[in-house]
């Protein structure tokens, strides 16, 4: 129905963004700390790995709430609905044709006469066309 | 989990170290489990206020754009020579009262009365509004007011769930609605759907009966029956069938209720079968278009309807029999699906089957196509 979200909705909460903020730096900060207790083993040998694989599951956890929030926001807006179809029939000549639907079109409403003969051309069907969504489920 | 494995580890070798920074973090690490222990539900109900928050905004969205459509559709058809829009606001707070249940007996009729007096006030209101309008628009936006009147509602009973839930901080006010929201944020986007349907007279998914009805009556003469129905005599398969819809072209699902009995009554009785065509809600994981068949009144609504054809077919014996269009929610209501109006002829042909084998030549049975007639005419 709609093309567009209110401002409101489409904003990433502030708190969120601050928090991954914070994540970012400390991720950052134990970086620096793994890449000094590298360079000084005399702190353990395996200090400085802890403090990388502390920062790289940060850093990820992080970015996926940052996605996630941006996905959040993508799904707040609302589909473009698909577009309406009038299909006209000349039950004689067995002749259809599609169009866009028109205000004050209805199903078996009569329309002006057919170009082959004289019938009048009726509206048989009103449709949207739906495309289904691929099944994620296996039943 | 890594985290948490990792944390005490790197926490005791690096207090090993007697650093600072292996203090602060050992610190940081102990507060965070107290944290997690004395406030975990507060953090989950923030966490599920703000769903519940941008669940509002949207709603509040579409009420919004609910309001902006009906006014314009209003302007744009009825012509209306005062501004519409405070007559408007006043219908979309409109309510109804239903009918005292502690004595039970005879609530039927109440109800049908009380929904006959809301009926024929919101027409007036909608004449008022828009007086360059006939019939079929009236009802047309008659509905179109309707589903802008139920998006507003469903906006204030959650908006006034979350202030409750915030004002006492009850965990669980805040829980139980936002386990509902993903239901209540469907109906709402179907009720948003059907909005622009409604207000272009375009067929929605619940018009399936009307659609296989008109199919079957197409051509012959039609008469109109009480309530807003019309019923066609069509000769079918060797029988004679009384085919019943709501008055189309606009958007109106009539009282097949009343129907069903004034031809039942007309016929003495004489009638083989009732076969009634509805659109049925279907499950998840069921295809929209299916053709379902069964016994019973198929017909929504708030049951005024079903109890008056159940009363009627009790009297004189005639058996029902119901044949559905399975779709969901959304589909009822938004412009008809393709897979809908195809099944059209799926319907024909279960219900010939049934016809065939249930009833002999020369019978009178009813055929009902039960549902909103809207852009479906005769």
């Amino acid at each position: 129905m709609t093309t567009n979200s209110s401002q409101t909705a489409s904003r990433i909460s502030t708190f969120v963004f601050l928090v991954v903020l914070a994540v970012y730096a400390l991720a950052i900060v134990s970086i620096g700390l793994a890449i000094s207790f590298y360079g000084d083993q005399s702190q353990g040998s395996y200090t400085w790995i802890y403090m990388l694989g502390l920062s790289i599951v940060s850093i990820t956890l992080a970015t996926y709430v940052l996605l996630q929030s941006r996905r959040h926001v993508t799904t707040m807006k609302t589909a473009v609905p698909p577009q309406v179809m009038t299909t006209i029939e000349c039950r004689k000549c067995a002749i259809k044709n599609v169009r866009e639907f028109q205000r004050g079109d209805y199903v078996y409403k009569e329309l002006e006469k057919c170009q082959k003969c004289d019938d009048k051309q009726i509206i048989t069907a009103i449709y949207k066309e739906v495309k289904e969504k691929e099944k994620k489920y296996p039943f | 989990m890594n985290v948490l494995a990792v944390l005490p580890v790197l926490t005791g070798q690096l207090l090993g170290a007697g650093d600072i920074i292996s203090q602060i973090i050992s610190v940081v690490y102990i507060l965070f489990f107290v944290v997690f222990i004395f406030y975990g539900q507060r953090i989950q109900m923030y966490a599920a206020i703000r769903e519940v928050e941008s669940s509002l905004h949207k709603l509040k969205y579409m009420r919004e754009e609910a309001r902006k459509t009906a006014i314009e559709t209003i302007k744009e058809i009825g012509k209306p020579a005062t501004d519409p829009t405070p007559r408007i606001d006043r219908y979309l707070e409109y309510f109804t009262i239903g009918p005292q249940n502690m004595d039970p007996a005879g609530i039927v009729w109440k109800l049908d009365h009380i929904l006959d007096v809301r009926d024929a006030r919101l027409k007036d209101e909608v004449k008022l509004m828009a007086p360059a309008t006939d019939e079929a628009q009236v009802y047309n936006l008659e509905n179109t007011l309707e589903a802008a009147m139920a998006i507003n509602f469903i906006f204030k009973v959650v908006r006034h769930f979350y202030i409750q839930g915030k004002k006492t901080l009850s965990f669980y006010t805040i829980l139980q609605l936002q386990m509902i929201l993903p239901l209540v944020m469907k109906e709402a986007e179907a009720y948003a759907s059907a909005l622009k349907a409604f207000a272009n007279g375009q067929p929605i998914g619940d018009g399936a009966g009307p659609l296989v009805a008109a199919k079957l009556m197409h051509g012959y003469e039609v008469r109109k029956v009480p309530k807003d129905c019309v019923v066609a005599t069509v000769p079918f398969e060797g029988r004679s069938a009384l085919v019943i819809k709501a008055e189309g072209p606009g958007g109106n699902v009539g009282k097949p209720g009343d129907a069903v009995k004034a031809v039942i009554e007309e016929n003495e009785g004489k009638i083989a079968m009732v076969i009634m065509i509805d659109a049925g809600l279907k499950l998840e994981g069921e295809p929209v278009g299916e053709v379902a068949e069964g016994i019973g009144a198929a017909i929504g609504g708030p049951g005024v309807d079903q109890f008056k054809i159940e009363e009627s077919i009790a009297e004189y014996h005639i058996p029902i029999n119901a044949v559905i269009v399975k779709e969901d929610i959304g589909d009822a209501v938004s412009p008809m699906r393709k897979e809908i109006a195809d099944s059209v002829d799926k319907v024909l042909e279960r219900v010939k089957s049934v016809v065939l084998e249930r009833t002999k030549e020369g019978d009178k049975v009813i055929i009902v196509g039960v549902g909103n007639t809207i852009g479906v005419g005769q």
